[in-house]
């Protein structure tokens, strides 16, 4: 049997657009799994990272947040990484960034549930801040920073820990 | 606000067998396993008891334990009609039977079936006959206990603690209506009465989850139970057998909550009703827990759950001919507030 020569050459300057392409995407999804947001402890002064970050894929969402799951699904979530914190020994926080398919999908989260008495803050492409969480946005992820208690200084303390993950987003 | 020593006054003598929970069979089934059978209602109507306290929580925030438990042994007194404690417990479980106490830590630290509560109710169930190993606390998995606050126990000397990550669910699914699910063997082969321990909160979906969908939390793919607004999923699975006859008691923790936001934790959403609502009509008192949510809905300023685009759709199926799962019907529940 002859070896077509020509018709391999054919073929594989028709495939090697799509094995550059699949590369790429799968390079793509490599660097949005292992980008880890979730500052160090003591990275961000009086912040103790207090527990393994936990990852779920979009598919495997529910069995973080149940049925919340589905309005970030609609809105396009990739994965949703999630990590608690303690400030000062006292402060417990989670930290949940969620990694959408795009802007547009961290927009629609972030623009839903808004309440009157949110404040806005400076914070990647738009955030608020209420006494005890933070909200924000940056390109395609959502942030979402919550404390468990209410003590003083809790605000300040919970927006120095969200600009230490708009840093490393 | 009817007092409890009015209600003792003036409430029906004793309970009558089965209100709304009847269904051909299922009384016999009952009473071969042991349980009892009894469903308080009065005049017809479902007894539903909405204990209070308004200051569970001390001006430090934290939650008083000898107050959630004299809370829990008030609304046990006003639904049983019994003034001691024991005596009440001894009127709901069976000596004997493994009980389960089927709490939600879904929503993580926060907003979750309250430790204190749990304790308190595993403390009066001892006091009433029931051996430690025979008290079984499970949720889904280690993560959802643990947001409790609770520690995984195996021990079948103690109080025992796990999830269906240890526990398994059932090869076989089981069907009703729009639903087929794989029970946890925690339902189906551990415990012979499930208490429901739910804890009072918004849902992005359903609207409100409450008593009745609890419940997703024993099965294995509870994801797959959300579309339509959890309409009927809900209903059809507290209509599967293992859940219906077993799960006959709800004391749902309406200790905190979330009005907006939920099922998660959302601290700008929190609110502290600082009540529990106690009864065996898992539809009335979902009805009921829905009324508060709208309530303070109302209060902040916060569109219904109807203009909102989910109200429990769910709780109306479950009262419907077809389930016949409660009463969902205002002037077919007696609603004590103590």
């Amino acid at each position: 049997m002859k070896f077509d020569f020509d018709g391999w050459m054919l073929a594989k300057r028709a495939l090697f657009p799509i094995l550059v392409g699949m590369v790429l995407v799968t390079t793509a999804g490599c660097k949005k799994a292992s980008l880890d947001p979730f500052p160090a402890s003591n990275a961000i002064s009086g912040w103790q990272k207090t527990s393994e970050t936990r990852v779920f894929a979009a598919k495997d969402l529910w069995q973080y947040i149940d049925g919340d799951a589905e309005q970030y699904i609609s809105a396009g979530v990739v994965s949703t990484s999630t990590s608690d914190f303690k400030y000062q020994g006292q402060l417990e926080a989670t930290v949940d960034v969620y990694t959408m398919g795009d802007a547009v999908g961290a927009r629609k989260i972030f623009e839903t549930g808004q309440t009157g008495d949110a404040t806005a803050v400076v914070l990647g492409d738009a955030g608020i801040a209420y006494a005890q969480s933070v909200l924000f946005r940056k390109g395609p992820f959502l942030v979402r920073i919550v404390a468990y208690q209410s003590t003083p200084g809790a605000d300040q303390a919970l927006l120095a820990l969200a600009h230490g993950v708009e840093a490393k987003l | 606000m009817k007092s409890r020593r009015d209600f003792l006054k003036t409430a029906a003598t004793g309970a009558v067998l089965l209100g709304s929970q009847a269904k051909p069979g299922l009384a016999a089934m009952v009473d071969r396993s042991g349980l009892h059978p009894q469903q308080h209602t009065d005049a017809g109507r479902s007894r539903v008891v909405v204990a209070h306290d308004g200051v569970m929580h001390g001006p430090d925030g934290l939650l008083s334990e000898k107050r959630v438990i004299d809370l829990l042994d008030s609304a046990i007194a006003a639904y049983t009609e019994r003034d001691h404690p024991v005596d009440a417990w001894k009127r709901i479980v069976p000596v004997g039977k493994t009980i389960g106490l089927k709490v939600n830590g879904l929503g993580g630290k926060g907003i979750s079936t309250h430790l204190a509560l749990v304790l308190a109710i595993a403390e009066r169930l001892q006091q009433a006959g029931v051996k430690p190993g025979n008290i079984l606390v499970w949720d889904r998995n280690a993560r959802d206990l643990e947001a409790c606050g609770l520690t995984i126990s195996t021990d079948s000397n103690r109080i025992r603690c796990f999830g269906s990550d240890v526990g398994g669910y059932e090869d076989e699914p089981v069907a009703f209506g729009s639903v087929s699910v794989k029970l946890a063997k925690i339902l189906t082969r551990e415990c012979d009465m499930v208490i429901g321990l739910p804890i009072l909160k918004d849902h992005s979906g359903a609207g409100v989850t409450f008593a009745m969908k609890n419940m997703y939390g024993v099965v294995q793919r509870p994801y797959d139970l959300h579309g339509g607004g959890c309409n009927p999923s809900v209903a059809d699975l507290n209509c599967i057998p293992a859940v219906r006859q077993k799960v006959r008691f709800t004391i749902g923790d309406a200790i905190t909550s979330v009005y907006e936001g939920g099922p998660g934790f959302h601290a700008e959403h929190l609110w502290q009703p600082n009540s529990l609502i106690v009864g065996e009509d898992r539809v009335a008192i979902d009805y009921s827990a829905w009324q508060m949510i709208e309530r303070k809905r109302a209060e902040v300023g916060i569109m219904p759950l109807e203009a909102a685009g989910r109200p429990p759709r769910y709780i109306a199926t479950a009262a419907d001919a077809a389930h016949g799962l409660g009463f969902n019907d205002p002037m077919r529940i007696h609603l004590m507030e103590i």
